[in-house]
């Protein structure tokens, strides 16, 4: 998502119905698809695309993991170890106590580093600015297709030819 | 979204093959003999650590100091004498009961709660959590026959001398509860519940079959209050009944969990029955319109109510061993080594088969809608919550004549068998797709991508 350079042909769709459409019969006439933008997401379309999965559920068991192994290192340390404490009679380290915390430690962290995971690989940092936009009205009422040229062998006749016949009202080009 | 899967055809018969019978009888009688097998050994070998229980008990009567009455007062109640052969018969017979009565009014619950809430996903394998209430009818009278009978041998407080006053057993804790607990009372309970739960499914079910002739949406609308009636029913019934076939077998301890243990095991379980159905009709080529998504969502609900069942454990448990009350921790120090730890095996197994497994089994994507996968996690769950009931039921009312071998498993065997039989044939009766359904056209294109 990072870098986006050169030249796009950029295709306005009106109905989320049309663009689930316009989708596979872009890919078989053999245009290249970059990437739908829509106000909201629409059931099918990662699929009609052929994006690979996403692989956040991965880093989601990982963060958690993470969690998991943080909260119990943190109470069997500071509770067990370097401050022996007793509370409500029980063990220094016992372990039915932590298992509330461990639980909380592991949601907190699968769920933040999800997040902040989803924020950094689509560029969305608070930091980042100048976000490069094929159409700002995807953020409203439009649903909006990206055809990279560069990557591209039909003509820029062609595909907006396609894009038209496939149900777009606009075809734009974008230059970065 | 206009689906590309293509949609099978929804006119479907399910056929109980002659095959299908035949192995299930012979799952029976392989029960049965488990069944003759463990009364033999029982019989010739006694209960597990017999002269351990009768030790325990005269250790209990040679000390009654007034310091440790309630110890030894609980020690008396969970071992007053070695229970034989008799009582662990009947103790199975409940727990299989219990179990297996909860399983099948999940199927009600399932279909009430789909109904309130005008689910669309589920139309499609209705007539799977429709067919399972048809059992209740057996497990109802197994139970009542039970309680009747070997209610005795099962439950403390059914003893007469506990509320005498004066008397040499007199228990004021247990006196206490007796506006509650008393038999006529508790039989007239036991029947209400069964009349109740199962007269509404038969209505609901006469609903379901009328629609499918006639079509329309009055059958719809009248299922949707008549589900909504069962869970106001079901709100109440299900709690009161965990606390009468379960919880008061341990007469003086109490949980204010327990009707939430008792309905997430109850559920967890049912939604694995379900599940399992499901897949096993898939997989002998009906339910061809059940497409993955349909079959994720129901992975989902049992990896989250594995999970449910796991909270609701372990919340009870940790506010009694937090708390760290005699009264309220002699329900896990049984468990955990009372009776010569027997019972602190099936009581982790338990955890591991309801819990750990399921969740790490269900936890990815593509392991809810793998045929494979689902199989083993369903009967982890299945088998894991008959071992869950088998921990609740046990310690309390066999104590230490209690035992976990042919005769357990037998039971369970004879229970799996005669369940799927009653399922099966119910099945058989309508057509396997509830094909008037007003929501059948969205389950059908269910796509949860």
């Amino acid at each position: 998502m990072a870098e986006l350079t050169g030249k796009y042909l950029v295709g306005v769709y009106d109905d989320d119905d049309t663009v689930l459409h316009a989708v596979p019969r872009l890919r078989k006439a053999g245009v290249k698809i970059k990437e739908v933008y829509s106000p909201f997401p629409i059931h099918g379309l990662d699929e009609a695309l052929g994006h690979p999965r996403t692989r956040i559920g991965i880093a989601a068991f990982m963060f958690g993991v993470t969690g998991c192994c943080v909260a119990l290192t943190l109470m069997i340390w500071t509770m067990g170890i370097d401050w022996p404490m007793i509370i409500g009679g029980k063990d220094h380290i016992s372990l039915p106590n932590y298992i509330p915390i461990t639980f909380e430690l592991t949601v907190l962290f699968t769920a933040f580093g999800m997040v902040i995971t989803f924020f950094i690989s689509n560029g969305l940092s608070p930091a980042a600015h100048n976000h490069k936009r094929f159409d700002v009205r995807s953020t409203d009422n439009k649903f909006v297709m990206a055809i990279d040229m560069g990557r591209n062998s039909l003509s820029e006749e062609e595909i907006s030819r396609a894009l038209r016949d496939s149900g777009a009202e606009e075809v734009n080009i974008k230059q970065f | 979204m206009a689906s590309a899967h293509s949609i099978p055809s929804i006119e479907e018969r399910f056929e109980f093959t002659s095959g299908a019978k035949r192995n299930l009888i012979i799952g029976g009688a392989v029960g049965v003999a488990l069944i003759a097998l463990g009364a033999y050994l029982a019989a010739n070998g006694g209960g597990h650590e017999a002269a351990h229980g009768a030790e325990h008990a005269a250790s209990a009567i040679a000390t009654p100091t007034p310091e440790n009455a309630s110890k030894v007062r609980a020690v008396a109640e969970a071992s007053h004498h070695v229970k034989g052969l008799g009582a662990r018969i009947w103790a199975n017979l409940w727990v299989n009961a219990v179990y297996f009565t909860g399983i099948s009014v999940i199927g009600m619950f399932f279909i009430s709660y789909n109904y309130l809430a005008q689910a669309g996903w589920s139309a499609v394998f209705k007539r799977v959590p429709e067919a399972l209430p048809a059992f209740l009818p057996v497990t109802g009278i197994i139970m009542l026959i039970t309680f009747l009978v070997g209610g005795h041998d099962l439950f403390h407080w059914t003893d007469s001398s506990l509320y005498e006053v004066g008397g040499a057993h007199y228990d004021p804790i247990i006196a206490g509860k007796q506006g509650y607990l008393n038999t006529p009372f508790f039989v007239g309970r036991l029947i209400f519940y069964f009349v109740m739960w199962y007269g509404m499914w038969r209505v609901i079910r006469k609903y379901s079959l009328q629609e499918d002739e006639i079509g329309g949406t009055e059958f719809y609308d009248k299922s949707i209050r008549l589900g909504t009636a069962f869970l106001v029913v079901f709100g109440v019934t299900s709690s009161t009944s965990a606390w009468d076939f379960v919880m008061s077998i341990d007469t003086h301890w109490f949980s204010t969990m327990f009707g939430w243990y008792t309905l997430a095991s109850w559920h967890v379980a049912g939604l694995a029955v379900i599940t399992l159905t499901v897949v096993m009709l898939r997989e002998r080529g009906y339910l061809r319109a059940v497409n993955s998504s349909h079959l994720r969502d129901l992975g989902k609900f049992v990896f989250a109510f594995s999970i449910f069942w796991t909270y609701v454990w372990f919340a009870q448990f940790l506010l009694i061993y937090y708390a760290n009350m005699p009264e309220e921790t002699i329900y896990f120090i049984e468990r955990f080594r009372g009776f010569d730890g027997f019972y602190k095996a099936p009581f982790f197994i338990t955890l591991v088969l309801n819990f750990f497994l399921p969740f790490l089994m269900l936890m990815t994507r593509d392991a809810k809608f793998t045929h494979s996968i689902l199989k083993v996690a369903c009967w982890c769950v299945i088998i894991g919550h008959y071992m869950d009931f088998y921990t609740n039921v046990m310690p309390g009312s066999m104590g230490s004549g209690g035992g976990f071998g042919p005769l357990e498993w037998g039971f369970f065997v004879v229970f799996l068998c005669a369940f799927g039989y009653s399922i099966a044939s119910q099945l058989e009766k309508a057509n396997l797709i509830p094909r008037h359904h007003p929501m059948l056209e969205e389950s059908l294109h269910h796509d949860i991508a």
